[in-house]
Parts: C-alpha cells; sequence; structure tokens
C-alpha cells in the first residue's frame, strides 16, 4: 500500500469532513479524525470544519490523565504535515461556547455561517460527524 | 502473536505491531527488527527514535509520506526522500519503522 | 440525606437534558454535570443563563476530570459550581437517597 501512495492517486476529490461532536463524551470525534487523516494519506483535496460542538475538539490545555482516555487534541497538530491545510472554525459556534481562536490547539480560519455555506457549496463529498 | 523479551512476554496483534506501548524497550525493539530481516544500525534507530518522538507529540504514527516530510524537516533532504528510508526498512519505513518502535500501525495505511 | 442528584452527561447545546433537569427537578435536589455535561458550567457561554439564574433552587457540581480532559482547566466556570474529583463523586451519590441519570 506504501509503493501505491507514492505513485499518486487518479483522481483527486474534494472532500469535506464537518465535526459537530464534542471529544470524549462520543467516539464520533476520534473516528473522523482518523477518517481525515487516511483519507489526506490518499492525496486528496481535504478540508476540516468545526461546527457546533465539534469546536470544543481544538480547545487547548487538554488532560485526559484522570479519565484515562487517549489525548487526541494532539494529533490536530499533525495536520499540516498531512497537508490539511484547510481547517475551519465556524464563528457563530466558537462565540456560543465563549471561546475564541486563541484558545484553540491550532491556527484556523474562522469562518461565519454565511461563508461556510459557499465553502461547503464548492466540495463533491461531504461528511458529517 | 508475542514476543518473548528478557523473560516476560509481550503481546502484539496478528501483524507483530505489540498491543501496549508502554511495554517497548530497546531489546524488543531488537526483537522485532530480527523478526523483520532487519539488522539495527545507528540510521535505523535514527529513524525508529524519530517515529517516538512524533508519537509522543502528536499521539499518532504518521504514514510514509508524511514521515518522509517531517524527516526531512528534521534530519535534512539526504534522510528525508523515500529511497533512503526504504533502503533502511524495505517493506515499507513506516510499518517496519513503527512496529520496531512499538507503536501502532500508522494512520492512513490500510 | 438529600432527596435527588441528578447526573447530566449530555452538552447543553445538543441535548434537553439539562433543560428538562432543570424544569423537573424539586427544588434542594444537586445536579452534577459529567462527561459532555460538563460545557454546561462554562461562565461565558449563551446558555450560562441557565444555570446561574437556579443556583437558589439547586446545588450544582461538575467532574473536575472531565473538565480538565476537555481543557476548561483554565477556562471560567460559572460562580458557585463546585468541583468534584470521582471520590467527590462516589460521596454525593451516597449523600443522596435517590440518583437519576438524564441520559
Amino acid at each position: 500500500m506504501e509503493e501505491w501512495e507514492e505513485s499518486g492517486p487518479e483522481v483527486v476529490k474534494r472532500f469535506m469532513y464537518v465535526n459537530r461532536r464534542a471529544p470524549y463524551g462520543t467516539i464520533y470525534a476520534l473516528e473522523c479524525l482518523e477518517v481525515v487523516l487516511i483519507a489526506a494519506a490518499f492525496d486528496q483535496d481535504v478540508s476540516v470544519v468545526f461546527l457546533d460542538d465539534g469546536v470544543c475538539q481544538l480547545k487547548k490545555n487538554q488532560d485526559t490523565t484522570a479519565i484515562g482516555m487517549k489525548n487526541f487534541s494532539r494529533t490536530y497538530g499533525a495536520l499540516d504535515d498531512y497537508d490539511v491545510e484547510k481547517i475551519y472554525v465556524e464563528k457563530e459556534s466558537l462565540e456560543a461556547r465563549g471561546l475564541t481562536a486563541d484558545d484553540l490547539v491550532i491556527p484556523v480560519e474562522v469562518i461565519a455561517a454565511d461563508d461556510l455555506r459557499d465553502v461547503m457549496a464548492q466540495q463533491d463529498v461531504v461528511i458529517s460527524s | 502473536m508475542a514476543y518473548e523479551c528478557n523473560g516476560a512476554t509481550i503481546e502484539a496483534d496478528e501483524e507483530g505491531y505489540i498491543l501496549d506501548i508502554s511495554l517497548w524497550n530497546t531489546d524488543l525493539a531488537g526483537l522485532i527488527a530480527e523478526a523483520e530481516n532487519i539488522e539495527m544500525g545507528d540510521d535505523h534507530w535514527e529513524v525508529v527514535n524519530f517515529l517516538r518522538n512524533y508519537y509522543d507529540e502528536y499521539q499518532i504514527a504518521p504514514a510514509v509520506r508524511v514521515l518522509t516530510k517531517a524527516v526531512k524537516r528534521s534530519l535534512g533532504p539526504e534522510k528525508g526522500n523515500s529511497k533512503y528510508l526504504y533502503e533502511l526498512f524495505p517493506y515499507g519505513p513506516a510499518k517496519q519503522a513503527c512496529k520496531i518502535a512499538g507503536l501502532p500501525k500508522p494512520t492512513g495505511c490500510i | 440525606m438529600n432527596s435527588m442528584l441528578h447526573l447530566i452527561n449530555k452538552s447543553p447545546f445538543e441535548r434537553t437534558a439539562l433543560d428538562s433537569c432543570l424544569r423537573v427537578a424539586k427544588a434542594g435536589s444537586s445536579i452534577l454535570l459529567i462527561e459532555d455535561g460538563v460545557y454546561a458550567a462554562l461562565k461565558n457561554a449563551a446558555h450560562a443563563i441557565k444555570i446561574s439564574t437556579r443556583m437558589e433552587d439547586f446545588s450544582f457540581y461538575v467532574l473536575g476530570p472531565d473538565v480538565a480532559a476537555r481543557g476548561l482547566g483554565d477556562t471560567p466556570l460559572i460562580e458557585g459550581i463546585t468541583v468534584v474529583d470521582y471520590e467527590g463523586f462516589v460521596d454525593l451519590v451516597a449523600e443522596h437517597e435517590v440518583t437519576q441519570s438524564w441520559l
């Protein structure tokens, strides 16, 4: 499979992953992150959106020691290595939770719903979780 | 499957990736490398240690393309290329080196 | 012995568990926020008023390990909510006659 990756894909589609769930309480956030990394490893055009409670996935200073789960917030830092550079956080969701871009583990593009809908409309595949 | 290392039994999955990353040590790495027909030299250890640091920071084992890119960034272009890494780990630098480093199968490798 | 301990483990943004609990629970009850329920304790969030206006009716608690896991250890929580650890969780269960989980 690694040899195949070297040769590059035949078709590149625009994949958008929409994260709407908080981390840890359910498995959705972690599963979606894994799917994003897999899609990106296959040289697809990947963008990631954090919406609703999904913005909580990116909150800084997560410490999961006491709950005995893997702190996967650190993995978002590897998105750049996977060439996932289009990372959007919906402004309205952030504000509703009293958070700002400074509270997040990675640099993101904070985007209002009005603009997000245009970005969403340009995708070939949109997967929400 | 499992590895017998210094009197301890270390459980691994059917492909040889150990199940509990905290049980890793350099002796075990040597054993896994042996099973992969790899004789560990300084260059191999450099990549294995690089992967362990990467996992420590990002909590994932990177796919081969990502590993190559990250190695290039840290260790320079003469090491951050497929040829160099495949020479060290002929069956796939990410897969084999991750296994030896005690990490899970790389994310993005199906 | 207090009457009832209510456990909320769902985010107030996506589920109605907290709203229903606040509407139905008898004054004097205790409410413990756990798992994704801890987001209800965010002081600067839009919904903070749901809890801050009911401080006289209920005793509010939030589970510290779940707060820390979600990176909220450094984030202002609504004043008057008591942070408890797992032992405190057990104590609360023991101190109340009935525990209700709002799943």
